[in-house]
């Protein structure tokens, strides 16, 4: 078997594979890891007022948390319809 | 000082058991007397690997509840003097572990043993928080698989927010990695994650890599802890980690593939 696997093409590194999904998705988590628990509650209530005035959808509101070692944002994005 | 070990990993069946069970068995060996916790409620098996199964009387839940005392629950090894156990309960109660009642019995487990390892359930529930929830030491025990070394990370974020250490604004529990399961030739092809790029990714220290080994279930079988297997290379892994916990500078064995000959090479199924 171990003779046959010498002569055979190489197989793709999937263990690079691994490795680049897992930096991306584990330094995706770290952040939403230190974002303040009420973020997601605040996300919901600021999307029912904002639906109370405009006809948005939910893909048209981004909420985003960002801190530093100096500083902390809150930055909301809202993208109005064109007919309004 | 007793120190507080928590063994833990989030994921199930990467080996937190059997590090549990070899590392007390390690320190006890060195001559610390040493306390072994199963945390795993409802699904006790500490005792199983350790080969006590038929001496539990009393369990955790117990003494929490003070049906029993300390001393009562606690079984003493049959290979190493210094070495106790206290079993899980078999209980369905969820809710039979409480911060109060581990808090208290470790308290009182901290004046007469040198080290106490909680071996954590799989999971983040409440067993798994209250394992780790006291800890001075953390082993996280990851296999070099996508999926363990998530839970890992997601363990690391949980052991540095809500441990006690944490709330009370404390030194931080130290953290290091186990590497389980390690397969060298494995990671040669190209098919495994190295010890590298798990350091990578999870920034840890690095406490020991025990290789994938036959020896690992054949102590399971009998109940005695893989440490005991002084001729097996995962034994000699552990026993280089609770050297290295211990403070001895020890190299790392078992991270690249032994050379084999051309026979071994050509035959190798």
């Amino acid at each position: 078997m171990s003779l046959l696997n010498y002569f055979k093409k190489s197989k793709p590194n999937t263990a690079q594979l691994a490795k680049e999904r897992l930096q991306i998705l584990v330094a995706h988590e770290r952040t939403q890891r230190n974002q303040p628990s009420y973020l997601p509650e605040l996300q919901k209530e600021l999307m029912a007022v904002i639906k109370k005035y405009v006809q948005v959808n939910q893909d048209d509101i981004s909420i985003n948390y960002e801190s530093d070692d100096e500083q902390e944002t809150l930055e909301l994005n809202i993208v109005l319809p064109d007919n309004v | 000082m007793a120190r507080i070990i928590v063994v833990t990993s989030g994921k199930g069946g990467v080996g937190k058991t059997t590090t549990s069970a070899a590392i007390a068995m390690g320190l006890a060996k060195k001559g610390h007397k040493t306390a072994v916790i199963d945390f795993d409620v409802g699904l006790r098996n500490l005792d199983l690997i350790l080969g006590c199964e038929r001496r539990v009387v009393y369990d955790f839940v117990n003494v929490i509840n003070g049906e029993a005392t300390l001393n009562q629950a606690l079984i003493k090894d049959k290979r190493c003097d210094k070495l106790f156990v206290l079993p899980a309960s078999q209980t369905r109660d969820k809710d039979a572990l409480t911060v109060e009642g581990v808090g208290k019995v470790l308290k009182e487990l901290k004046k007469t043993f040198k080290y106490i390892v909680c071996d954590s359930p799989a999971g983040i529930e409440r067993g798994a928080h209250l394992a780790m929830y006291f800890a001075d030491d953390a082993f996280v025990v990851t296999n070099p698989e996508v999926s363990s070394v998530r839970d890992s990370d997601r363990m690391l974020g949980i052991l540095s927010s809500k441990s006690q250490r944490a709330e009370k604004s404390e030194t931080p529990i130290k953290e290091y990695l186990l590497l389980t399961r390690y397969n060298p030739a494995r990671v040669k092809l190209g098919e495994m994650l190295s010890v590298d790029d798990v350091q990578d990714i999870l920034s840890l220290h690095l406490l020991g890599v025990i290789p994938e080994s036959q020896a690992v279930l054949n102590a399971s079988n009998s109940g005695t802890p893989v440490i005991l297997d002084e001729a097996s290379d995962a034994g000699q892994s552990y026993s280089d980690i609770v050297d290295r916990y211990l403070g001895e500078d020890k190299p790392h064995r078992f991270i690249d593939e032994e050379k084999k000959g051309l026979f071994g090479r050509l035959f190798r199924s």
